[in-house]
C-alpha cells in the first residue's frame, strides 16, 4: 500500500490510454499516468517529469521546489563544523580502508 | 537514485537529531513516561525498522506501530473468500505478493497455488487486466487490497476495463480507509497517544484535509510524512515543534509529492467506481463503520462478490492473540505471550506477524537487539534460533 | 528457436548438429532402455561430453586413486539438483547452473573439482533441440571450469510429471592438504569478503518469468569459482571459511556462519556491492538484495592479517574483479548478523522465511 518510488518518465507509449515508460535506477516499466495529466500538463509534455510510482501508476508529479525546500530545511540544521556529537553516537561512514583502493568500474 | 538518496543522507542525521533532542527536552516527558507517536502506514513501520529510526531517538520518545498494514488487518474469512475464488476452475486469481502468505482458516494463497489453483502474482492491477485481455476464455479476478494509496489504481483499471468492454475481469474489493481507522483507534479510552505520523502515499490521493477531524475533534497533531529516514525524522521534529508551541494542526512534511487538495483524477476515479461500506471488519480491531470500500452497483459486472458466490465466513482469531492491543499501542510485541514462540513469521497467529509491515513481524525480523526490547523488564525473549 | 553452436574439430566440443536424431521431441520411448534411448544418450550426451571415462559407456566411471592422491588428501563429494524455470535466462541457463553450482560447492571446500555426473529427468514432449542446447551449455561450462562429466542417467516421465527438465549433478574433487575451511573456525576480528555484486541472479530469474513487466539489462552471474578459490588459497591456505551465496543470498550464508561459529557478524551496507539496476528492481518491488540468489559469488572469511592480501588476490582474477571487504566477525551478539546501514544505524539481518515475494505495501 505504501511502496512508492520516484522515477522519471522517459517515453510516452500510448497517448489515448495515457501510458508511459518510467525509469527507476535504470529499470524501465510501463505505467499509467492518468493521475498526473491535467490541462496544464497534457500527456505529450510529461516526458522528463519525475513522478511517484506505485503499482504501475504515476500517482503524483514531483514538486522540485518543495523537494529542494525540504532538503534546505534539513541542511540548515546541520552546521558545517561539527564540534559536538549527539549522545546517540552515529559514527561517520567511512569506506573500509582496503576497499578505497581503485577498482574496475562496475559493468552494466 | 535521485530524490531518494538525498533523503537518506547520513550527513544530515546529526542536525535533525539534535533538533529532536532540543525540542523533547522542552516537553514534560521522560523514558518512564515517554512521548507516544503513532505511525499508521505499514510502509512507515517498515522504514522505521529498516533504518533503525527508533535507535536514534531519545528514550523519551516512543514510536507506536499502528494498524497501517492492509494485509495484516484482513480477517481470515476474507482470505478464505479469496481462496474460494482462486479455486474456481475458470478463474485466474491475480494478487500482489503481499497477500500470498496471509493465512486463512486452513491455508494461504501460496498453499492453494501449490494445490493447483491458478494464482498469479502481479505488480499492478493493469497487469491483471492484461491477463484478462489475453485469456478471454477465463475469468480474471484481481485481489484488490490496500488503502487509498492503491484504491485509485484499482478504480482506474476498472474504468479502463469498462472503456474496452472487457467482460472477464472483476475485483475482489478489500480496500480500506485510513481516517475511519484512526477515529476508531482514537475513540478507545485505553489509547494514549500524543501525535501521529500521517501516511504519505495515502495523502497523495486524498490530500491533507481529511485529517482535520483528528486535530479538531480528537486534538492530536498529525504530520504527513515521506518514507525516507530523513523524512521520518523531520516529521517527528515537526510534531515535537507543534507540541512545544501548543499547536494542534495537520502539517505536510511530504510536500514534494503531497498536495493539500489531493489528486483530482485519483479521487474522481475512486468516487465513480467505489462506495463506502457501512462497516468492515479489521482483524484485531473488530468492525469499524464506514472503513471499507465496495464496488458501486453500476459496476456490478466488475464485482467478484456479485459474480461469484462466496462463503463469507467469520473466522475468529487465536485466543492468545494480543494483536488488538498491539495495534492500539497498548502492548509491545514482546509483551505478547506467544510472540516468538507460538507466533512466528513462519507460523503467524495474528495480524501483526503476518506481513513484514506488522509490528510483530518487523520487530522479530529487525529489532531483536534494539535497546527498547533488551531494556524492557518482562520481555519475552524465550525464542532463539 | 534460434540454436547456434560454435563448431570445432575437438571431439570434446562437438556441435550437436553432427548427428541428428529423427525425433524432434522426447517421448516415453527415449526412457525405455531400447534403441531410442541409446541413440538419444549417444547423440545428445556422449558426443557432447566426450571423454575417456564416459566414452567407455560402462555403468560407472572408474579412476586410479593415485590420480587423486597427487592432488590432495581428502575427497570432497557433493550433489545438487536443478529445476529452474525458465530454462534459459539472460546470462545463463539450467545447464550452466548445473555444472557451475556443483563445481562451486566443491571449490569452496578447498577442493580441486574433477568429475561430475549428469542425471536428467525429461518431460515427455520436451523438444530435443532444447535438450541439446542445454547439454551444449553444460559442456561449455565444464570446459571453462576444467571438469568432466563422466557418467550419467536419463529418465523420461509422462507429460506433467516434471516441468520440462530437471538435472542433478553430483561431483567429486580432491581437497588440498592443509586446507580446511569451516564456518566453526570464525574468530572475532576476522574479515568478511565477497567477490562482486550481489543479487544479480535472483533479480534476473524474478524478471525472466515476465510477470512483473520490468525491462532491465541485468544478467545472471552464473560462473565457476574454482579459479578464484585457487587464487585465494595461494595467498591464504588457512582461510577460515568459504561458502557460495546461492539461494537465500548473502544474508543466509552469513546467518549460517554466525550460527555454526556461535559468533556474530557485522556487515556495512556502504561496502556491499549491488548493481544500480538491481537496486532499482529492489526499490520497485520492495525486495532486499541481501536475500537475492547468486550463482557466481562466494563469501570468504580470513584472518585480519591476511585481508588485504586476499582482497588483492581476488581482484586479480576475472571472477573477483569487484571484490570487497564487507564486514567482520564479532564476539557478541552471538548467532546474529548485524547490518550497519548507510544511514548510520544498526539492525539485525535475519534468516528468510520462504522466498522473498515482491510487495506493494
Amino acid at each position: 500500500m505504501c511502496l512508492g518510488i520516484p522515477g522519471q518518465i522517459v517515453e510516452i507509449t500510448n497517448v489515448a490510454q495515457q501510458l508511459a515508460i518510467v525509469e527507476v535506477g535504470g529499470v524501465r516499466r510501463q505505467v499509467n499516468i492518468a493521475c498526473i495529466i491535467d490541462e496544464a500538463h497534457p500527456v505529450e509534455t510529461c516526458v522528463g517529469d519525475w513522478v511517484l510510482v506505485h503499482v504501475g501508476f504515476a500517482m503524483s508529479r514531483l514538486d522540485a521546489d518543495e523537494a529542494a525546500e525540504t532538503l534546505r530545511l534539513l541542511e540548515a540544521l546541520t552546521p558545517i563544523h561539527e564540534e559536538m556529537t549527539v549522545a546517540v553516537g552515529v559514527e561517520a561512514m567511512l569506506p573500509h580502508p582496503f576497499n578505497a583502493k581503485p577498482t574496475a568500474k562496475l559493468a552494466r | 537514485m535521485k530524490y531518494v538518496d538525498e533523503f537518506r543522507d547520513p550527513q544530515k542525521v546529526q542536525g535533525i537529531l539534535r533538533e529532536i533532542q532540543r525540542l523533547s527536552a522542552q516537553l514534560p516527558v521522560t523514558s518512564d513516561r515517554p512521548l507516544k507517536i503513532m505511525e499508521v502506514c505499514g510502509g512507515h513501520t517498515h522504514a522505521i525498522f529498516k533504518y533503525g529510526i527508533e535507535t536514534l531517538l531519545p528514550p523519551s520518545i516512543e514510536l507506536i506501530h499502528g494498524p497501517g498494514c492492509p494485509v495484516c488487518i484482513m480477517p481470515k474469512g476474507r482470505l478464505d473468500d479469496a481462496i474460494t475464488l482462486a479455486q474456481q476452475p475458470e478463474v485466474i486469481f491475480a494478487t500482489f505478493g503481499d497477500a500470498m502468505r496471509v493465512p486463512g482458516a486452513q491455508q494461504n494463497l501460496l498453499q492453494a497455488k501449490a494445490k493447483g489453483a491458478d494464482i498469479r502474482m502481479v505488480y499492478s492491477p493493469l497487469d491483471a487486466l492484461d491477463i484478462a485481455r489475453t485469456h478471454r476464455d477465463r475469468q480474471v479476478v484481481f485481489f484488490a487490497i490496500g488503502f487509498e494509496t492503491t484504491a485509485p489504481s484499482t478504480a482506474l483499471t476498472v474504468l479502463q476495463a469498462e472503456a474496452e468492454e472487457i467482460q472477464n475481469f472483476s475485483l475482489f474489493c478489500n480496500h480500506v480507509l485510513v481516517v475511519p481507522a484512526l477515529e476508531a483507534l482514537l475513540s478507545n479510552p485505553d489509547l494514549q497517544l500524543d501525535g501521529f505520523i500521517g501516511p504519505g502515499h495515502v495523502s497523495m490521493a486524498i490530500g491533507t484535509e481529511p485529517y482535520q477531524v483528528i486535530t479538531q475533534q480528537y486534538h492530536k497533531p498529525i504530520v504527513v510524512s515521506g518514507f525516507e529516514p530523513l523524512d521520518l525524522l523531520q516529521s517527528i521534529g515537526m510534531l515535537l515543534q507543534q507540541l512545544v508551541e501548543g499547536r494542534c494542526e495537520v502539517e505536510n512534511q511530504y510536500a514534494r509529492f503531497v498536495q493539500r487538495q489531493g489528486n483530482a483524477v485519483a479521487l474522481d476515479a475512486m468516487n465513480r467506481v467505489f462506495q463506502v461500506r457501512d462497516q468492515f471488519e479489521w482483524r484485531g480491531l473488530g468492525k469499524i463503520p464506514h472503513s471499507g470500500l465496495q464496488m458501486r452497483p453500476e459496476y456490478a459486472a466488475f464485482d467478484a462478490e456479485v459474480k461469484f458466490t462466496l462463503p463469507h465466513r467469520r473466522v475468529a482469531d487465536h485466543k492468545a492473540c494480543a494483536c488488538g492491543e498491539i495495534l492500539k499501542g497498548v502492548k509491545k510485541p514482546w509483551e505478547c505471550k506467544v510472540f516468538g514462540t507460538g507466533c512466528t513469521p513462519e507460523n503467524p497467529l495474528g495480524a501483526c506477524m503476518v506481513s513484514s509491515e506488522g509490528a510483530c513481524a518487523a520487530y522479530y525480523k529487525y529489532g531483536r537487539v534494539s535497546p527498547a526490547a533488551t531494556a524492557a523488564p518482562d520481555r519475552n525473549l524465550s525464542y532463539s534460533r | 528457436m534460434d540454436v547456434s553452436f560454435a563448431s570445432s574439430s575437438s571431439p570434446s566440443n562437438v556441435s550437436p548438429s553432427r548427428r541428428q536424431l529423427r525425433d524432434k521431441e522426447i517421448t516415453l520411448a527415449h526412457g525405455s532402455g531400447g534403441k531410442a534411448m541409446r541413440d538419444l544418450i549417444q547423440t545428445v550426451f556422449v558426443e557432447q561430453f566426450s571423454n575417456p571415462a564416459l566414452n567407455c559407456l560402462e555403468d560407472q566411471a572408474r579412476f586410479e586413486l593415485s590420480e587423486f592422491l597427487d592432488l590432495g588428501d581428502r575427497l570432497a563429494f557433493t550433489t545438487d539438483s536443478y529445476v529452474i524455470d525458465p530454462l534459459f535466462f539472460p546470462g545463463g541457463d539450467i545447464g550452466a547452473l548445473a555444472i557451475n553450482g556443483t563445481v562451486n560447492d566443491l571449490a569452496v571446500s578447498g577442493a580441486t573439482p574433477l568429475y561430475l555426473t549428469c542425471s536428467a529427468i525429461l518431460e515427455e514432449g520436451l523438444p530435443i533441440e532444447v535438450l541439446q542446447r542445454v547439454v551444449y551449455s553444460m559442456q561449455q561450462a565444464a570446459i571453462a571450469a576444467g571438469v568432466k562429466v563422466v557418467t550419467g542417467d536419463t529418465k523420461v516421465v509422462p507429460r506433467g510429471a516434471v516441468d520440462k527438465l530437471f538435472i542433478n549433478t553430483t561431483g567429486i574433487g580432491i581437497i588440498r592438504p592443509q586446507v580446511s575451511p569451516s564456518a566453526q573456525q570464525l574468530q572475532p576480528g576476522d574479515v568478511v569478503l565477497v567477490n562482486g555484486t550481489l543479487g544479480d541472479h535472483g533479480a534476473t530469474i524474478l524478471l525472466a518469468r515476465g510477470e512483473l513487466a520490468l525491462t532491465t539489462s541485468i544478467q545472471s552471474d552464473c560462473q565457476p569459482l574454482n579459479g578464484l578459490v585457487d587464487q585465494i588459497l595461494a595467498v591464504c591456505p588457512q582461510v577460515r571459511a568459504m561458502r557460495d551465496a546461492t539461494r537465500g543470498g548473502l544474508a543466509t550464508v552469513l546467518n549460517e556462519f554466525a550460527t555454526s561459529s556461535q559468533r556474530g557478524i557485522r556487515i556495512h551496507e556502504t561496502e556491499i556491492p549491488v548493481q544500480e539496476e538491481v537496486k532499482g528492481v529492489c526499490e520497485l518491488l520492495g525486495l532486499d538484495p541481501l536475500y537475492l540468489a547468486n550463482e557466481g559469488k562466494l563469501v570468504v572469511v580470513v584472518p585480519p592479517s591476511q585481508a588485504e592480501e586476499v582482497l588483492a588476490a581476488m581482484r586479480s582474477h576475472p571472477a573477483g574483479e569487484h571484490s570487497r571487504i564487507i564486514g567482520e566477525v564479532i564476539a557478541t551478539p552471538t548467532e546474529i548478523v548485524l547490518l550497519k546501514t548507510a544511514f548510520g544505524t544498526e539492525r539485525v539481518v535475519d534468516m528468510l522465511v520462504g522466498d522473498q515475494l515482491p510487495r506493494i505495501c
